[in-house]
């Protein structure tokens, strides 16, 4: 009696123990996995904010004589990432243009035929779409626009690779929204003899406005660092450029030449420390309005 | 009634748009891969030889192939334990206070940096310490990548299983701990039997994503168009090979890249819909 009670109580303690190593175990390793981000700010912060100031907005990217000469008496690189920061603008709008209408719509058309054989093709399309890798739709890009349509490196062609990336997260959000809205609500506007088309325009989508909004930033948050297809298409420049049949550069482009450029290194970081910035207002505007403009039943 | 019609159309042809544009993309791959295929065949997938040399030109996309299942897995592994404990760790030991949302605006920030970021620290920051501790003379290589990559995944890797934890039946848990088991046994018991295949799924989702993944790994694999002899050698994906090679690439080299394009694309449409079909038969 007195050996048996002592067994389980060991066994007991054991089981304690192992429970004890298991919860430090997994709640450090949960801690552990912050660290890299801390790493990652603070080499970006660190190192950036000395180039960052007004130049560094609204000048163009130096070329490399000016900044070794700049570097070699250890002064800050003049100029700055304008090309880039318009070249973003540029691209990311003329992607969002695309991409937003045929989203939105896309997604009312699978929330409104929910059961529909075809509605079902699009829908595993659209998820299928969601896993491309950027760099096959940056080989898409040049393979549609920059071979025969504007006859080399151009916006259109990035715009066109990226509008394909952002189109999943706008479709699904727009489709997930607008299924939340009570059927009650279109059937109240339906029975005053509103039309289908003005109910949906004018009742069900403003309603659904916050989550299709969500879905739209998250999806230019996740276009507004990617280099890898720009590269393929829209290739950079080192003047500003508006023509959008024209190689033009990017703010991720423009951190991968400094990178390439012994004499522009030192610029990388502010330019990723803006680039991250951008994409963090991104992301804390598509949550803050997710929280603010919650549709509510 | 005529806008009626013509706002259903609308609606209709904007679905079809999208399969235009998916059987596009497809196409487009098929086409451009023609020329390549009909030099080298199948045989393209299982030749180690990639050279440019005018004259000797030979290409196969063996080595890119496998240097992209090394580094995309390797980089699973490392994420494994990370991933689980995040998502354990939100989904049934802390569910609500400041630490989960603390944890949870982490792993939000970590999905929003940029690749070619990730690739810069790990350049600067990482390489210096690989090849400090002499794993690799310059700190390149398929390690390297692996652990910038298993950094870029992890919230990918977390979220599917979080949630797939937080939906396991509280009356079950209960049940067991009313047996007198220690949330140790609880969780190997009760949850990782329960929510094992939506974790599994989630795993499979961010290995899609670690296999398409273009810059970090650019600026970190080393770019040798050898297969890899091991895990600390030096070696290339096939992304990183057509961001490398696409821009000056013409004839033969061109269409083998392309055909690089498309067997990428397969390969992480087959992982994503294994995820899914994982994902399907979870909430059927």
């Amino acid at each position: 009696m007195n050996i048996s009670t002592e067994i389980s109580d060991r066994n007991i303690k054991r089981r304690l123990l192992k429970d004890k190593i298991f919860t430090y175990g997994m709640i450090s390793f949960a801690f552990l996995s912050s660290i890299p981000l801390f790493l990652i700010l603070y080499e970006l912060i660190l190192k950036g904010y000395k180039q960052i100031n007004i130049n560094f907005l609204f000048e163009v990217a130096p070329d490399t004589m000016d900044a070794m000469i700049a570097v070699s008496n250890h002064e800050i690189i003049p100029g700055g990432i304008a090309n880039g920061i318009v070249g973003t603008l540029i691209i990311v709008g003329l992607a969002s243009i695309i991409a937003i209408p045929l989203g939105i719509i896309c997604g009312t058309y699978l929330s409104e035929n929910a059961e529909d054989r075809f509605a079902g093709i699009v829908r595993f399309i659209v998820d299928m779409l969601q896993g491309v890798p950027s760099i096959v739709l940056g080989v898409i890009g040049y393979i549609w626009i920059v071979k025969p349509v504007t006859g080399g490196f151009s916006a259109l062609a990035g715009s066109i690779a990226l509008s394909i990336m952002m189109l999943p997260s706008i479709v699904r959000s727009t489709e997930e929204t607008l299924k939340m809205i009570p059927i009650s609500l279109k059937e109240a506007a339906l029975s005053l003899g509103v039309p289908y088309h003005r109910v949906m325009l004018k009742v069900v989508i403003p309603t659904g406005i916050s989550g299709i909004l969500t879905g739209v930033m998250l999806g230019i948050s996740r276009i507004a660092g990617e280099t890898a297809p720009l590269m393929l298409t829209a290739l950079g420049s080192t003047a500003i450029q508006t023509n959008i049949t024209q190689p033009t550069s990017a703010i991720p482009l423009l951190v991968w030449e400094f990178y390439n450029d012994p004499n522009l290194v030192s610029m990388i970081w502010s330019a990723s420390l803006l680039l991250l910035i951008l994409i963090l207002c991104l992301n804390l505007g598509a949550k803050a309005i997710a929280k603010k403009w919650k549709v509510q039943y | 009634m005529n806008s009626e019609k013509i706002f259903k159309y609308l609606l209709a042809s904007s679905g079809i748009l999208i399969v235009l544009i998916a059987v596009g993309i497809v196409a487009t791959l098929f086409v451009g891969s023609i020329p390549s295929f009909k030099e080298y065949g199948f045989g393209f997938i299982f030749s180690s030889d990639w050279n440019p040399t005018e004259g000797r030109e030979s290409y196969g996309a063996l080595p890119f192939i496998i240097g992209t299942l090394m580094t995309s897995i390797l980089a699973l592994l490392i994420t494994f334990p990370f991933a689980f404990s995040i998502s354990l760790f939100l989904g049934e030991y802390f569910k609500h206070g400041k630490l989960p949302s603390f944890l949870r605006s982490v792993i939000d920030l970590l999905a929003g940096i940029p690749s070619v970021v990730y690739g810069l620290w790990g350049f600067y920051a990482l390489r210096p310490l690989i090849s400090e501790l002499g794993i690799n003379a310059q700190g390149f290589g398929i390690f390297t990548s692996s652990i910038v990559l298993a950094i870029m995944i992890i919230p990918y890797a977390s979220s599917l299983g979080s949630e797939v934890i937080s939906m396991v039946p509280g009356s079950l848990k209960e049940a067991a701990y009313s047996l007198g088991a220690t949330r140790f046994e609880v969780v190997r018991n009760v949850i990782i039997p329960n929510a094992g295949s939506g974790i599994f799924a989630g795993y499979i989702l961010a290995l899609g994503r670690a296999i398409g993944e273009t810059m970090a790994v650019t600026m970190l694999i080393g770019n040798s168009n050898k297969i890899p002899a091991g895990i600390f050698d030096l070696g290339n994906t096939m992304a990183s090979l057509i961001a490398n090679q696409f821009g000056e690439a013409e004839g033969l080299k061109y269409t083998s890249l392309v055909e690089i394009g498309l067997i990428l694309f397969i390969i992480t449409g087959i992982v994503n819909l294994l995820g899914k079909l994982i994902m399907k038969k979870l909430s059927a």
